[in-house]
């Protein structure tokens, strides 16, 4: 796997992010930016399916509402966490524990969302409102956290 | 500004700053908290500015969105606030000099002064307008502002990392 990181930090996209000066400090902010798009897209679907906000509509009202947010703060995350990522590959991220929990997070949390959550939250309303669906929502807010957290941890490790 | 300034070179002398800014882990944590409030704060902050835009949420009441949303966004700004103080008084005379934490302060006035101008204005009417299938003209600057001073604050906010400029104390 270290070829494939050394190549890319090497790649026309990592020493373009590498030689600008404000490349890297541009694209971390809209980083910033979607994560608190995609922060609100996925609390408010999971709070809804706890019944801690919107009580009176449906759960797969609130998920169709924050779906397109959703989607388009996760296509946002790629476009910006990739030039990151190609900057600094090989002399950081490859070594870096924090960026591997973050992607481990990450593969879990986008299977979970779109294969088991998106079935429960899109679905008829009695599964919604369900133990297993308020289950679901934890383990959510918990994987997504976790993605969250390790992304923050990356700086510090 | 000399007062700040004494203020801020006070402060950063107490144990309480010296202990956070030499801390192993309460300053990463504090950090992360102050983050990750971010979605909660202005991820469903964002919610709300789009009902008022007439993009998200249009067929659930405005009262009701706000009346919803209100106990999280508070949550999340308390977070903030608390979180964000902590940082400032880990290290208050760089802050106090980094240009971009000027600009993202004079961004949080604008934002408070946004917040209580649709406070008197238009939200007065809000019976007028509560369900209405379009929001009037001001809701949807109000919530445009909201959304554009968020962003440079978000923005400013990771750029006083950066030490681009020198400092202004």
């Amino acid at each position: 796997m270290e070829p494939l990181f050394q190549w890319f930090e090497h790649s026309w996209l990592g020493t373009s992010v590498n030689n600008s000066l404000w490349a890297f400090a541009a694209f971390e902010a809209l980083h910033l930016l979607a994560l608190a798009v995609i922060g609100g897209a996925v609390l408010v679907v999971d709070l809804r399916t706890l019944g801690w906000v919107f009580p009176r509509q449906r759960v797969n009202e609130i998920a169709a509402e924050a779906r397109p947010w959703l989607i388009g703060s996760i296509i946002a995350m790629f476009l910006t966490g990739i030039p990151l990522l190609a900057s600094l590959a090989d002399s950081k991220y490859y070594f870096n524990e924090a960026f591997r929990l973050k992607m481990y997070f990450l593969f879990l949390a986008l299977l979970f969302t779109f294969f088991v959550r998106q079935r429960i939250a899109l679905g008829d309303e009695a599964r919604a409102n369900s133990m297993m669906a308020k289950a679901v929502a934890v383990v959510s807010v918990l994987l997504w956290s976790g993605v969250g957290i390790m992304g923050r941890g990356i700086g510090f490790y | 500004m000399s007062t700040l300034l004494s203020f801020c070179q006070w402060l950063a002398e107490t144990p309480f700053s010296i202990g956070i800014r030499e801390s192993t882990y309460i300053y990463p944590i504090i950090e992360s908290v102050h983050v990750l409030s971010l979605c909660i704060f202005v991820g469903l902050l964002l919610l709300w500015d789009l009902r008022l835009i007439g993009i998200t949420l249009r067929r659930v009441a405005v009262s009701e969105v706000w009346a919803r949303l209100i106990p999280w966004i508070t949550m999340g700004a308390a977070l903030m606030v608390v979180s964000g103080l902590l940082l400032f008084a880990s290290d208050p005379v760089r802050f106090f000099g980094n240009v971009f934490f000027r600009v993202k302060a004079f961004g949080l006035f604008l934002a408070l002064l946004n917040a209580i101008a649709f406070h008197l204005g238009i939200e007065r009417k809000l019976v007028d307008w509560d369900t209405a299938l379009v929001t009037p003209r001001a809701a949807k600057l109000a919530g445009a502002i909201s959304i554009g001073l968020w962003a440079i604050i978000v923005v400013t906010g990771r750029f006083v990392a950066y030490n681009w400029f020198s400092p202004l104390v």
